[in-house]
């Protein structure tokens, strides 16, 4: 492999893992958020335990994101050099926002949050926990732009003399399409995720230990239940308007999901396909005909181009070459993505349905998927993200600049291997040390409702 | 006044919020073995950076990216050329981090020794090399046409880098035991003010010599100025820690960081990286900048932003105004099981 392979691995890697964790804090913070106020607004102490508990885990997760997110500010410097010198007239600006409006708030009001429980009017200690929320969300939004200006340039000009893209329309890249479509497409899915977080621990908890703080986990479960399915839809409604976006944008992105070689009207959806996905040979496949042209262009008739027009059509705009990603990897990833949110879906669904009886039944498979729930909405948001940046390929900047050209001319695969490696076992590291942390909090009970102090809550939250 | 010297400007004073800032954390994390005795004083020192330690790293992210929007070539060059040493700063980073969020998670002696080996090693690694790491920026690194560097991890260790490592080594110690002082009373308090005369020493000699070396490579009567400012806050800081003056102290120590970096950066403008190959290869303000539109929509950004993070992080610096002592932290009761 060479530095080139090397540098796209680590990044594929360490975005894969950050993103592991953004996600959770997304849709965590502003549940968290949501039952500190319903506890403000209330007085009910049962909202407090659920505020600490909660809380708790979020915190754990949120350390793991913050320092992850230090690797991502740096590496485009690091292991993109070129990239960030062609781009930086325009990427540099979202994320320098991002930092300054979105990351100084989170980390601010977060120490006021979990330090300020006794020091700090209720209101104002309230309102910290919102801002993080709100901060997280900010966060999102600018490097989503940043992203999107990737998958769909535009607002800036190609200079010739200084090599390099130059910003004339800032307004164009905070309000591109792309960007405006993934932003709540994005925002759903952390909600998903942070909603079967909730759901999948507090629906263990009622079924393992039946009778037992279910003024606690009852609510919860029905929360994250509620969470989960209404994130699920507002995903789904949001996908459906990226996919016609990336049909105009990205079209080759979209014929390579569906492993489409030649245009089509109308073009069937795939749902599986058995065989190689070289176009060649297709041992057998499933598919709901018209379905991709209506997800594509909102007619069941429209015509869906195929990759191999769109090959053609690359090489006479952009010189010889192969414009075409990795097709088996852009279709199945695609598909895992769909199915995890579906899977967490139905989970949800059923979840609602069990809560009907003061008791639900424990069976084997209840108690299974309420350890699966948590966990797929992160393999979704993974193969997601694979989706996005594997299906832009051989683009770094779609159009504009490959892969291949933007990484740092001045490593060597030497340095790029040893970083991969060190930041590879320390993640692995800080997983295992995570994950144990959070079995640990998720299984114990939350702190006792009649404790009239309120340090006797607090130790675990603090240092 | 050009747009790509205002950047100039508010890189230099990100950088400087950052040292200044995470300077004490750095230092607080480096003597939580020699302050804190036994567990309730290591709580008592870990407290006193714990609702503000996040925040402070954050100056690090904005400067890294205000450097990436404002001098995209600079950022490219810089970060890829001190690849390794970055590195070794972000896992430092990123285990101290986490040290100091999961430290206080469970309550086991062996579980807290780890961690606070942890957040010994994760503070003294990125104080010493940050400081390597600025040396060299203003010393200028062996660089072509391209503006690509043309050095290894080893040049980067020369003897004036790590004179610089020493100095912001010693001097983030010093501040963080002369802001220990200042946020705590009783046995932590002691033990942090014992460690101020020697420390402070050492972080004279070093500045001096560090501060010194550096005028010799681009040095005008304004860095002359500069490190003499540094020099003497420094020792005011000294002698107002010595009669009890622990504000004074801190503020003392503080404008020393604060009047070193500006000393750093004003020997290093108009140049942004210079190059040891020849001048004329030298990454500047200009040659490394953003264009304007650019530089403008960052400076409004900047403008109306800073100076409401600077409000807010310092109503949180005010919330937690308090000293802290062995009081704040009775020994819990063991729980029954439940």
């Amino acid at each position: 492999m060479d530095a080139i392979d090397l540098a796209r691995w680590q990044f594929g890697i360490v975005t894969v893992y950050h993103f592991l964790f953004v996600p959770i804090t997304i849709g965590l913070s502003a549940l968290v958020a949501g039952l500190h106020t319903a506890w403000y607004r209330t007085g009910n102490t049962k909202y407090r335990r659920m505020t600490q508990y909660w809380g708790k885990l979020f915190l754990i997760n949120f350390a793991i994101g913050v320092v992850t997110g230090i690797v991502q500010e740096f590496q485009f410097g690091m292991n993109w050099s070129d990239y960030s010198k062609f781009v930086g007239d325009i990427f540099g600006a979202p994320l320098a926002i991002e930092g300054l409006l979105a990351f100084f708030l989170e980390s601010t009001f977060l120490g006021l949050w979990i330090f300020g429980w006794d020091k700090l009017p209720k209101k104002v200690h309230l309102a910290s926990i919102w801002l993080v929320a709100i901060g997280t969300q900010l966060s999102a939004y600018f490097i989503l732009a940043a992203n999107s200006w990737m998958q769909w340039p535009l607002g800036y000009t190609y200079n010739q003399a200084s090599g390099r893209a130059e910003l004339h329309d800032f307004g164009a890249v905070l309000t591109n399409k792309v960007a405006l479509v993934t932003f709540p497409h994005t925002i759903a899915a952390s909600f998903l995720t942070g909603g079967a977080f909730m759901l999948g621990i507090a629906l263990w908890h009622l079924l393992r230990r039946p009778g037992k703080h279910t003024d606690l986990f009852r609510p919860a479960v029905k929360l994250g239940a509620i969470t989960t399915l209404v994130a699920a839809a507002a995903v789904m409604i949001t996908g459906d308007i990226q996919a016609k976006i990336m049909t105009e944008t990205q079209p080759m992105k979209m014929a390579a999901a569906e492993a489409l070689y030649e245009t089509s009207a109308p073009a069937p959806f795939s749902i599986l396909t058995i065989g190689s996905l070289d176009g060649s040979k297709e041992i057998w496949s499933l598919k709901v005909p018209h379905g991709l042209s209506f997800l594509a262009t909102g007619t069941t008739t429209g015509q869906v181009e195929g990759i191999n027009d769109l090959q053609q059509a690359y090489e006479q705009r952009f010189g010889p070459g192969t414009y075409t990603p990795n097709v088996p990897l852009t279709y199945w990833s695609f598909r895992f993505m769909i199915l995890s949110g579906v899977l967490a879906a139905a989970i949800a669904l059923l979840a609602l349905w069990r809560l009907r009886r003061p008791r639900p039944r424990a069976t084997k498979w209840l108690i299974r998927a309420a350890l699966a729930v948590p966990l797929l909405p992160l393999v979704g948001n993974s193969f997601g993200w694979i989706f996005t940046e594997m299906g832009r390929q051989p683009w770094i900047v779609f159009g504009l600049m490959q892969t291949r050209d933007g990484v740092s001319p001045s490593v060597g695969a030497g340095s790029v291997l040893t970083s991969l490696i060190v930041l590879t076992l320390l993640y692995g590291v800080l997983a295992v040390v995570e994950v144990f942390l959070l079995l640990r909090f998720a299984r114990e009970v939350p702190a006792e409702a009649d404790s009239s102090d309120p340090e006797a809550a607090e130790p675990a939250f603090l240092y | 006044m050009a747009l790509t010297d205002i950047w100039f400007l508010l890189i230099a004073v990100l950088w400087t919020g950052y040292l200044v800032l995470e300077g004490f954390d750095f230092g607080v994390g480096m003597l939580l073995p020699i302050v804190g005795r036994d567990a309730i004083d290591r709580k008592v020192t870990l407290r006193t950076i714990g609702p503000v330690w996040d925040g402070n790293e954050v100056w690090l992210l904005v400067a890294g990216g205000a450097t990436f929007a404002a001098f995209p070539f600079w950022y490219a060059t810089l970060f890829s050329g001190f690849y390794l040493a970055l590195l070794i700063i972000l896992v430092a980073l990123i285990l101290r981090g986490i040290a100091l969020e999961y430290r206080g998670k469970i309550d086991d002696a062996t579980w807290h020794r780890r961690w606070d080996l942890v957040i010994v090693g994760g503070s003294a690694v990125p104080a010493l090399l940050w400081g390597v790491a600025l040396a060299n920026i203003v010393r200028g690194v062996p660089m072509g046409a391209d503006h690509e560097f043309a050095g290894s991890f080893f040049t980067l260790l020369n003897p004036y880098a790590l004179l610089g490592g020493l100095t912001t080594l010693l001097l983030f110690a010093l501040h963080g035991a002369v802001f220990l002082a200042l946020k705590t009373h009783g046995d932590v308090h002691d033990r942090a003010l014992k460690v101020v005369p020697p420390l402070g020493i050492a972080s004279v000699v070093a500045a001096a010599g560090f501060l010194g070396w550096t005028q010799t490579l681009d040095g005008s009567w304004i860095t002359w100025a500069l490190a003499v400012a540094a020099a003497l806050c420094l020792i005011g800081g000294l002698i107002a820690s010595r009669l009890g003056r622990e504000g004074w102290a801190f503020l003392g120590t503080a404008a020393t960081i604060a009047l070193a970096s500006a000393t750093l950066f004003t020997t290093l403008y108009p140049n942004v990286l210079p190059s040891t190959t020849d001048p004329a290869f030298s990454l500047t303000t200009l040659n490394a900048a953003s264009t304007p539109y650019t530089l403008k929509i960052m400076t409004w950004v900047a403008v109306i932003f800073t100076p409401l993070v600077v409000l807010y992080q310092g109503y949180t610096y005010w919330v937690f105004r308090a000293r802290l002592g062995r009081t704040d932290f009775p020994t819990p009761v063991q729980k029954v099981a439940s």
